[in-house]
């Protein structure tokens, strides 16, 4: 498993980890633009932000928050499983996370199914007795929860590909790098969630 | 590198993060004036910080590896920071067509 170019195992798991930190920092970066966005039009259109943000479902977003929370758990203890060598551990948990993140997204389904039935899509067919500028709130609020959503696909598929490793029981104590690497990108996506809910769906609770 | 957390510690970090997640929202329902959104964003922050220290496990990791991880946030600060100095500044000269 120890790749020539590295001494040991361990500096071969560091090199892994950190190049897996630049990555996710060029990913903060990436989102960092769209919240940019977000700060700036909301800076401008404060009202249309309240406005639009009562129309998000409090509750389906609470549940994913959950939901996302949940996942994070089983992914840390799928790495501590592949740690302590624990084939059952490893397999238990990723299934987990792959079932948790199954459930964001089929919620996500559903609560873009809704506002596609309420005219709040931005276009053509967004609901004329709105302010226009609510639109900027939906544009963003779509972009931003697709990208995450379009992230948790990636993320599922990555597990489903560690999982089968895991199966075959390529994990070990000394080698897991995959399963923390990969773990790093799950906490990752569940931290942009962890800001996207208070700023998309709490921000007119208060009114 | 090879450190390994208690499976306490981890059901810990949950158990806050669900706390917190309720707080946020119960939180939200008061009325704090332009203080609602900073103290949503200060909670969202305490949650994440404690999902990079112990769920990523960077307490943990390389000074080098540290470094890189507060890189990315420290980036988005300058990015928030220059371009709101921008917009929020423009009227301040009355310049036309800001």
């Amino acid at each position: 498993m120890l790749q020539h170019h590295f001494f040991n195992m361990g500096q071969q798991l560091e090199a892994s980890v950190l190049g897996m930190w630049v990555f996710l920092v060029t990913e903060v970066m990436f989102f960092g633009g769209l919240f940019m966005a977000y700060i700036l039009y909301r800076s401008m259109y404060p009202d249309a932000w309240l406005a639009g943000s009562h129309e998000l479902n409090e509750m389906l977003g609470g549940i994913n928050t959950v939901v996302l929370i949940f996942s994070s758990l089983t992914m840390a203890l799928a790495v501590r499983a592949a740690q302590v060598g624990s084939w059952m551990g490893q397999v238990v948990n990723l299934i987990l996370t792959i079932i948790f993140g199954t459930i964001f997204l089929v919620v996500k389904y559903f609560e873009y199914a809704a506002k596609f039935e309420h005219h709040l899509v931005p276009g053509p067919y967004f609901d004329p007795a709105r302010d226009p500028a609510q639109q900027l709130y939906f544009s963003l609020y779509f972009m931003m929860t697709g990208i995450h959503a379009l992230h948790m696909v990636v993320g599922i598929v990555l597990m489903l590909i560690i999982l089968r490793m895991a199966w075959k029981g390529r994990f070990s104590a000394e080698y897991y790098g995959p399963v923390e690497v990969s773990g790093l990108y799950w906490h990752f996506v569940d931290i942009v969630w962890i800001f996207l809910f208070p700023l998309l769906y709490l921000i007119g609770k208060h009114h | 590198m090879s450190h390994i957390s208690s499976k306490g510690l981890y059901y810990t970090i949950f158990g806050t993060l669900i706390a917190m997640t309720v707080v946020t929202v119960a939180i939200a329902r008061i009325d704090l004036g332009a203080l609602n959104t900073p103290v949503a964003l200060a909670i969202a922050a305490f949650k994440a910080t404690l999902v990079i220290l112990f769920f990523m496990g960077v307490k943990y990791n390389t000074p080098l590896t540290k470094v890189v991880a507060a890189s990315g946030f420290l980036w988005l600060i300058i990015l928030f920071g220059i371009t709101m100095g921008d917009y929020l500044t423009r009227a301040w000269i009355g310049f036309p067509g800001r």
